[in-house]
Formats: C-alpha cells, structure tokens, sequence
C-alpha cells in the first residue's frame, strides 16, 4: 500500500488533485513562457475579434440571418425537378463531359509541359525558372476566374469551361509530372540510354514504364477535381448545371435547388468512386501515390 | 566431331507451363486494354459532342484567345515606370481593401473550421464513438465537402444578405467538411496504446482522449489546418462572384466590363498573395514536422 502510494498518489483513487502536486516537476512551466503562451492566445483572439468585427459579423446580421435559413429548409423539401428532369439531367451529363473532356486533354499537354519543367531534362536553368514562375501565377488563381476569362475570350458555353479548367490543370498537373520526373530512379533510364537510343524513344522506354503509374494517378485525382470544379462553372456561363443552379436560386425555387444539390452529390460521389475504382485496378501499386 | 545443333531442344513441362501462364497473362491484358480503351474512346466521343468542342470552334477560339491575352499585356513604359505602375494598379487601393477581406475571410473560416473540425474528428472516428455517431457524423462532413462552397455562398447571401459574412459562413463549412474528414483520418490511424492504457485504468471518455489522442495528433491538426488555410485563400478570391465578399467583385467587374489591364494587375496581385500565404504556411508546416 505505502509503495503503490509512494509510486503515484492519487493513482488508485483517481485523485486529481493529489496526481498533479505528485507530478508538478513535469507540469512545471517557467513564468515567461507561461507568460509567453498566454500572451499569444490572447493576442489571437483579438485578431479573431477584429476579424469578426470587420466583415460585420453583428448579431443583427445572424440573428434574422438564421431565421431566413430555417425558413429556407421547409421550402427545399420535398425535391422536385419540376418541369425540367431532363434539362437537369441532361446538364448534368455535360458537367460530366466537360469535366472528362478537360482532364483528357490536360493529362496529355502535361506530360511536354512536364518534361520541360523538370530539372533532370530541361538544362536551360533560366528558362526553367520562368516557366516554372509562370505556372505559379496560373496555379493561384481559382479555376472560376479563369472560366470567367475564357468565356469572355471565346463565348458562353461549356467550351469555355473546358477550356479554362485545362488550362489550369495542364499548368497544375504540369508541375506534378515535372516532380514526379525528378524524383524518379536514374538508373533504369541509363541503362535504357546505354543501348544507344535518345529522343522520344528514350522518354519513351527509359522514363514512361516508371511515370505512367504516377501520371495516371494524378490524372484520376484531376478527374475527380474537375467534377467538383465542372458543377459550378455554370454560375459565370461556363457550361453544366451551375447555370440552372443560380437560376433557380435567382428566382427562388427552392424545391428544385435542393433536386438539383442533390444530383450535384450524386454525382460527385460516383465519379469518386469510379476513378477509386479504376485507380485500385489498373494501377495497383502505384495507385496510393500522392497523399 | 559431331555437328553443331541449332535447333532449340524442347522445353521441360515446368518452362512450358510458365510460358503458357505467361501468353494468357499478356493475352488477357491485351484485352482489358482493348475493353477499357474502347470505353475510355467511346466516352470521350459522347463527351466531346456533349461537351460542345468541335474543331470549328477551335479555329474561330484561339486567335480570339490569343488576342485578348495580347490586350491584357500591362502599359509598362520602362522610361516612366513608375508612372506606368501607377496607371496599370490605378485602383490598387481599393483592390488592397478587397484583398485584405480575402484574407480576413479565409483566416477567420479557417480558424472557426479547425475548432468545429477537432470537435467533428473525434466523433467521426470509428474507433472513439458508436457506430451510429460515427456514421452520421461522416455523413455531415460528406455533405459539407460535396457542396461547393459557392453553392453555400449563393444560399448564405440569400439568408445573411451580400458581404463578406455570408462568404465567411460559406468557406467555414466547406473548409468544416474537408478537414473533418481529414482530421477523422488522422485520428483512427493514431497509436491506440496509449488509448488502452487510459481505459484499462477506468479514465472516462473525455479525459481519456485529451491525453491519450490530442497530444498525439494535435502537430498533424495545425498541418492541415494550415492548408486548408491555403485552399480557402483560394476559394475565397471567387466568392465574390455572387456578392459574398473578396476580391471576386472586382474580377468579375473587371472581367465582364473589358477592362483588360486591370483583370492582368488583378491576377497579379491575387498570385502574389496566394504565393505569399503558401510560402509562410509552407515555413510554419515545415517547422513542425521538423521540430
């Protein structure tokens, strides 16, 4: 008994108090950094107050805020399509589409892109640095915006979309394959280079058999991505059903929003899934690359 | 002396059972690849039509492209730098303000999303709470990360009316879906020795995951809660699209009004920020992992 209370008072008896003065040399903090931590607690949520403060966050916004959305909720069921099932349907389909067609065509300008920005095959330092400096820019800017640019360029619609979601993905998965590039093993591409071939027939034999598993992970990740980005680009007249989706909300049918929500889910989910499940099967071993 | 035979001597049954094995192997990957490709093919084609692309449209597109990329080139006269600065950022003060509410936005979403997200973690872990707990909390944190946050936009300035308080709910609970789900991860893959140790010795629940887990994940916690800080950076720069704050507004002005210098000084300096949210956050997560 005295040993057991001598190893840890307050052990058996679930006595907290008598635990925290046994273990006081661990708890033990000295004064500054106590002073320190609290200094910079405070000192955080002042800014958080501040912030709150600034985008005018006052209990007379949220309180009838609140009750706007409570009001909203019984209007959203049950979900209806209306008159327009296969409208919805059908530009649900074209999300799908433009979210395929953009992927495709990102994975496949990517891999030069790729090429080019990665150290162990573009020499040119300067040029390297450039591109690599530029296709920061155009990674920082959400998907949306560019949308709204590429409409503006070359018309409403969901070429537009497209367009702009491969452009930033070439750009985004560009700068994937360049790493995944660099980080690859060199010995199998000089032992692929010994037997005297160069060019593409080189990127071909010796870096390809290596990267495809990679690249066509990624590329599955974009797939799934662009599904996301593809349902909103409808809101700036990218294509999909963002558009019936704001226009719905603009004239406050509430019943077909919550029908559209539900397929936008719908869909989301399932392009997960698939591209789950092809990663899981065509690439195996590779597939848990990235994350 | 006996001639030379060149022909081969015939294969033992194990050889020529492994090359039988081996012929199948290469024949059924032949035909998975011609099922999957003819899939992939015939998917691409239904997308291409859906998704309205047709060379037509590319041949009349990218001059138009290319000519307004050439409009937003900056009014940069190297005699009169500063001057041609002055007039390309014109109006960078207002676009600063726009800007910092950007900021305030994502830091206050992500700050508000980390506190709801450590909560929803616990109770989505499978190995912490019932089953039925479990499930429906993961359905929660499903539907918030499905539904795009512009979505969630659209319906807060409906409820909260326009400013960056109904963008500020919208990223909160987007951000709350994506880093639950992560945080959950993180919280089932934790050692659970610890966790025994504490129940062996009757600690209940709370306690119980207070010293035995948070210590645990709490490094992995800040991480994350780091880069979804740099995705709601992102997300938050479009939410003005729809009249929830940023400086989404003045890209759309700037964008559908024709304005074209002033949509390239916006990317620039919605780039800048981003790359120097990235950079800092990018420093902090490095620290931790290290230290």
């Amino acid at each position: 008994m005295r040993n057991a209370r001598h190893f840890a008072p307050g052990y058996a008896t679930r006595d907290h108090a008598a635990l925290i003065a046994a273990n006081r040399h661990v708890l033990w903090e000295p004064a500054w950094r106590k002073l320190l931590r609290y200094t910079a607690i405070a000192g955080f949520c002042g800014l958080v107050i501040a912030g709150l403060w600034h985008i005018d966050a006052t209990p007379q916004r949220i309180l009838p805020g609140l009750t706007r959305l409570f009001m909203l909720l019984p209007m959203m069921v049950p979900p209806e399509p209306g008159d327009f099932l296969w409208t919805y349907l059908y530009a649900v389909l074209q999300t799908i589409a433009m979210a395929l067609v953009a992927t495709f065509a990102a994975a496949i300008v990517a891999v030069p892109v790729g090429f080019f920005a990665s150290r162990s095959f573009n020499r040119c330092a300067p040029c390297r640095i450039i591109l690599r400096r530029l296709m920061d820019i155009v990674r920082s800017v959400d998907t949306l915006i560019w949308a709204l640019i590429f409409v503006a360029g070359v018309g409403l619609g969901p070429f537009a979309g497209i367009l702009a979601m491969a452009f930033k993905d070439t750009v985004v998965l560009g700068k994937l394959f360049s790493e995944a590039i660099e980080s690859i093993t060199d010995s199998e591409v000089d032992s692929v280079r010994a037997t005297g071939i160069s060019g593409i027939a080189l990127i071909r034999f010796g870096y390809m058999p290596q990267l495809l598993p990679i690249m066509l992970s990624h590329a599955l990740y974009f797939l799934e991505s662009n599904t996301r980005s593809a349902t909103v680009l409808g809101a700036v007249g990218g294509g999909g059903i963002g558009f019936w989706l704001v226009d719905r909300i603009g004239v406050n049918d509430w019943q077909e929003v919550s029908f559209i929500i539900i397929m936008l889910i719908a869909v989301v989910i399932g392009i997960d899934w698939l591209s789950a499940n092809i990663r899981g099967r065509v690439i195996g071993s590779a597939g848990h690359i990235r994350q | 002396m006996p001639p030379i035979s060149n022909t081969v001597p015939p294969l033992s049954a194990p050889v020529r059972r492994v090359e039988t094995l081996r012929r199948e192997r290469a024949q059924r990957l032949r035909r998975d690849l011609v099922v999957f490709g003819g899939a992939f093919a015939v998917a691409l084609a239904l997308s291409l039509g859906v998704g309205e692309v047709n060379p037509a449209k590319f041949i009349e597109g990218f001059p138009r492209l290319f000519s307004y990329i050439g409009r937003t080139a900056p009014p940069l006269d190297m005699a009169a730098l500063d001057a041609s600065l002055a007039e390309w950022f014109w109006r960078w003060n207002i676009w600063s303000a726009r800007l910092f509410d950007t900021l305030v936005i994502a830091f206050l979403a992500t700050t508000f999303a980390s506190l709801f997200a450590f909560g929803a973690a616990f109770l989505a872990a499978r190995n912490l709470v019932p089953r039925p707990v479990s499930i429906v909390v993961r359905r929660l944190l499903e539907f918030f990360r499905t539904v795009p946050e512009l979505v969630f936009a659209l319906i807060f300035v409906f409820a909260f009316g326009i400013g960056p308080f109904a963008g500020f709910l919208a990223v909160l609970v987007h951000s709350t879906g994506s880093l639950g789900k992560l945080l959950a991860e993180t919280v089932e893959n934790a050692d659970d020795r610890d966790l025994e140790a504490l129940k062996a010795m009757g600690t209940s629940w709370i306690p119980r995951v207070r010293f035995a887990l948070v210590p645990q994940v709490l490094p992995n916690f800040v991480s994350y809660a780091l880069l979804s800080f740099e995705n709601n950076i992102r997300s938050a720069t479009v939410l003005g699209f729809v009249g929830a704050g940023g400086i989404g507004q003045e890209v759309m002005t700037a964008i559908k009004q024709f304005q074209y210098t002033d949509v390239s000084a916006l990317i620039v300096m919605i780039a800048a920020l981003v790359m120097v949210v990235d950079m800092l956050s990018g420093w902090v997560r490095r620290h931790l992992v290290e230290g």
